[in-house]
């Protein structure tokens, strides 16, 4: 070990140290709690307002939940020790447990072991569904979601370069970012795309709910599985509430039954995670470069 | 200077020449860069959407009033209390404004865009009220240093003349420059108050609990008549400002929101030296000094992100100042007194408040349904939105000119009367405005336009701060020097600077 990687490691050890003193102090406070859904982000206090009425009586200690809107805000209130436990999605949970070191990944929905994302087309370009990469979207327009989504940047990026061997930019007419699976599914229903990826719970609800023109827009293609959501928890939970309080949120999540409770996110229930489950999620950020390895 | 609201500038034949050459000149520049600029038109059916839309606006509706309340009062505290803190930072920045390091200072940091530095404070102090504050009030300070200063500079110096010899610096500003621009200063200072309000607005986008949080959701769930509510509201706020905000009135106002709203923050030493000592330094310098593996790193970086940005942010924001002008040109009349009547003023000024308040993303998804993902969208959306705010001010402006009683009417009285009277005006509120299209281009990802603005909120989501910090870097820097083209084009016309102008 040269002398310099030395000091860095000492610095991060004095930094690791004076964090865990600086959080416990910060952390006489309600535990608290945030969740970015991945569909449907209105009335949210009211709706998490409910899950955490249920985690307060499971877990013997006040729970709070406070409204986040964006991703990095997200993780940034994570970090701060603002909130402890986290809905995040794939990618972001990866981030936020490379930013807070000892969080853990304590469980995830059930759909979320083997989530998928569709690729959508407008009828015009003539796409139809098939159980090949549709080779023929080069040269369209084509929108992802957000920048930091797991279903609706990073995996479908990830797919489209394993098929071409070339950044999007250099695939398609035009690249966007649509902000958000809603966004992106009007916006191929419009035509302003020709193609877009999404998370396919939300087109699958959007066509159930019949808020989807299915003549306009069409399913072309959906991706091998991968792992999205999940809860995140911060390592020093337990030094604040006491040991064994971890298990205890994770055991509340696992038996949350009731499908009112499950619809907010929307999941049909949570099974336990860890955080090695994401390493494959981790491995194709770095490998986009959407994350510098971690040295 | 005079002291009128509005200075007199004697018209030099020279100067006239000038200004003409140097709008030929943009619009020349404008028009070489149209083939960088991809303007296709590639849309289908965009009716289905936008007759949705259209109808949430003739709906408006919004569940819960409370909800509703509660968040304008959140956007008024953030406005009110980031406004106030950047005018105090901003007077004291001006008067050291002769100085070129305290005006590079205050490009700098009025260059980065509100949503930027809010980001940056969230990093730091979480999401506090602190981080909305300091947000609004750092880039604003900015901006009050360049108006404040320049005001202070273009004083009338008899006055300073007359001072007995030997009077000291403070008092000669107290009882010289300062009353001669104060009037000037109140009225640039309320203009801000709306900016402010809209600034606050926005940063709920990226979850501050102001009106923008839930318009952000209320748009991307496609809910238009709750959007339509939430947009209203905000304009209602904005239309009556000239009548709740009198100025005996200001220390209550700022006293309520102190109180609703403390601007605290739960600092946390270990992540604020985190983020200067390890987040912000570039990654290959993390391990020690590296230089080869830190000039790969500023080459990648350079031709993956800020080459093509810089191109695609001078691009887009002169083609929006081009556009911001014509929208100003031809929509001012409509709420001057020398043109049209109380009806149609009334029609002009309820179309410039609606454009003014929208935010850019709105009008640019509209844009984006109707046309398609391209550049045309981002400039009409930002030409739109800055030609309103332009014309609000030209229009009011005109309404100062005096027309002889037997002044030719209509188009005439438009060309011949009215346009070479309020033009040198006119051009000098456009050009304070591209510093602002450059910085408003970072909204506008949802086309697909890759600008510095664009990036910055790519490094932000991968939460790598030292790209982000290099971009803003270069944005600042652009920035700088856009400032001190625009400063020395106006010393070569003979512009004044206009406080309203911004």
């Amino acid at each position: 070990m040269s002398i310099r990687k030395r000091i860095a490691a000492a610095r991060r050890a004095v930094l690791a140290a004076t964090l865990t003193v600086v959080s416990s102090l910060a952390s006489a406070q309600t535990f608290t709690f945030t969740a970015i859904p991945d569909q449907d982000e209105s009335k949210l206090t009211e709706r998490f307002g409910r899950i955490a009425d249920y985690l307060s009586k499971q877990v013997g200690a006040e729970v709070k939940y406070i409204p986040v809107k964006s991703y990095p805000a997200a993780v940034a209130a994570f970090r701060n020790n603002q909130v402890q436990l986290a809905w995040f999605g794939g990618l972001t949970g990866v981030q936020a447990r490379n930013l807070v070191p000892g969080s853990e990944a304590i469980a995830q929905g059930a759909e979320d072991t083997a989530f998928k994302t569709y690729f959508i087309a407008h009828a015009s370009t003539g796409l139809k569904n098939s159980a090949e990469f549709p080779a023929a979207i080069a040269g369209k327009s084509f929108t992802f979601g957000s920048k930091g989504s797991t279903s609706g940047r990073l995996m479908p990026e990830f797919f489209i370069r394993d098929h071409f061997k070339k950044a999007p930019d250099a695939i398609f007419s035009r690249v966007g970012f649509s902000g958000d699976h809603s966004r992106t599914m009007t916006l191929v229903e419009s035509g302003a795309y020709d193609v877009g990826v999404l998370n396919y719970t939300v087109w699958d609800d959007a066509v159930k709910q019949g808020s989807v023109d299915t003549s306009k827009v069409s399913v072309i293609w959906t991706s091998p599985t991968y792992p999205d959501y999940q809860w995140t928890i911060r390592g020093d939970v337990d030094a604040a509430w006491g040991k064994g309080f971890k298990q205890k949120v994770q055991q509340a999540l696992l038996d949350m039954k009731d499908p009112q409770l499950l619809q907010a996110f929307p999941r049909t229930g949570f099974v336990p995670a860890q955080n090695s489950d994401y390493a494959p999620i981790e491995k194709t950020a770095i490998e986009l470069g959407i994350m510098d390895e971690i040295m | 200077m005079q002291s009128s609201s509005f200075p007199l500038i004697p018209v030099r034949d020279s100067s006239a020449t000038a200004m003409v050459r140097t709008s030929a000149l943009f619009v020349l520049v404008a028009l070489l860069c149209l083939p960088w600029a991809d303007l296709s038109i590639s849309t289908r059916d965009p009716w289905q959407e936008l007759a949705r839309l259209g109808w949430g606006l003739l709906t408006p509706s919004f569940d819960n009033p409370l909800t509703l309340l509660e968040a304008l009062a959140n956007t008024l505290a953030f406005a009110l209390q980031g406004v106030a803190l950047g005018a105090v930072g901003g007077f004291l920045l001006a008067l050291g404004y002769r100085r070129a390091a305290v005006r590079r200072f205050a490009a700098f940091i009025r260059a980065i865009h509100e949503l930027f530095w809010a980001l940056l404070f969230i990093q730091l102090a979480g999401l506090s009220p602190a981080a909305g504050v300091l947000a609004i009030a750092i880039p604003y300070a900015g901006t009050f240093a360049k108006i404040y200063g320049e005001l202070f500079e273009e004083v009338d110096p008899s006055a300073r003349q007359a001072l007995p010899v030997g009077t000291g610096a403070l008092s000669a500003f107290f009882f010289t420059e300062l009353p001669q621009c104060f009037a000037h200063m109140v009225t640039y200072t309320r203009y801000r108050l709306e900016c402010g309000i809209r600034s606050s607005a926005v940063l709920g986008f990226i979850g501050l609990p102001t009106v923008g949080f839930h318009l952000e959701t209320a748009l991307k769930q496609g809910q238009y008549s709750e959007a339509a509510a939430l947009f209203y509201a905000l304009v209602l706020v904005i239309v009556t400002l000239h009548g709740w905000m009198r100025a005996k009135l200001l220390p209550l106002y700022l006293l309520a929101v102190l109180v609703w709203l403390p601007p605290v923050a739960q600092f946390n030493g270990a992540l604020v030296w985190r983020f200067f000592s390890e987040d912000i330094v570039p990654a290959p310098l993390r391990q020690g000094w590296n230089g080869e593996g830190l000039w790969r790193w500023l080459h990648a970086l350079w031709s993956s992100q800020i080459a093509p940005g810089l191109g695609n942010t001078l691009v887009l924001a002169l083609l929006a100042l081009i556009g911001t002008g014509l929208v100003t040109l031809l929509t001012f009349p409509a709420i001057s007194h020398l043109f049209g009547r109380p009806v149609t003023r009334a029609g002009g000024h309820f179309f410039l408040v609606l454009m003014r308040s929208a935010p850019e993303y709105l009008l640019a998804f509209v844009g984006l349904l109707l046309w398609g993902p391209s550049m045309l969208p981002a400039v009409v959306a930002l030409s739109l939105h800055n030609g309103a705010i332009i014309a609000h001010l030209v229009g009011h402006y005109s309404d100062s000119l005096q027309l002889r009683d037997d002044a030719v009417t209509g188009l005439n009285r438009y060309l011949f009367e009215v346009l070479p009277r309020i033009y040198r005006t006119f051009l000098a509120f456009t050009l304070y405005r591209f510093e602002i299209l450059m910085r408003e281009t970072a909204m506008l990802g949802i086309l697909g336009i890759p600008t510095l603005g664009f990036f910055i909120d790519s490094a932000f989501t991968e939460f790598r701060f030292d790209r982000a910090m290099l971009l803003l870097l270069v944005t600042a820097l652009l920035n700088m020097s856009v400032d001190m083209l625009a400063r020395t084009l106006r010393r070569r016309l003979h512009l004044s600077s206009q406080p309203e102008s911004l």
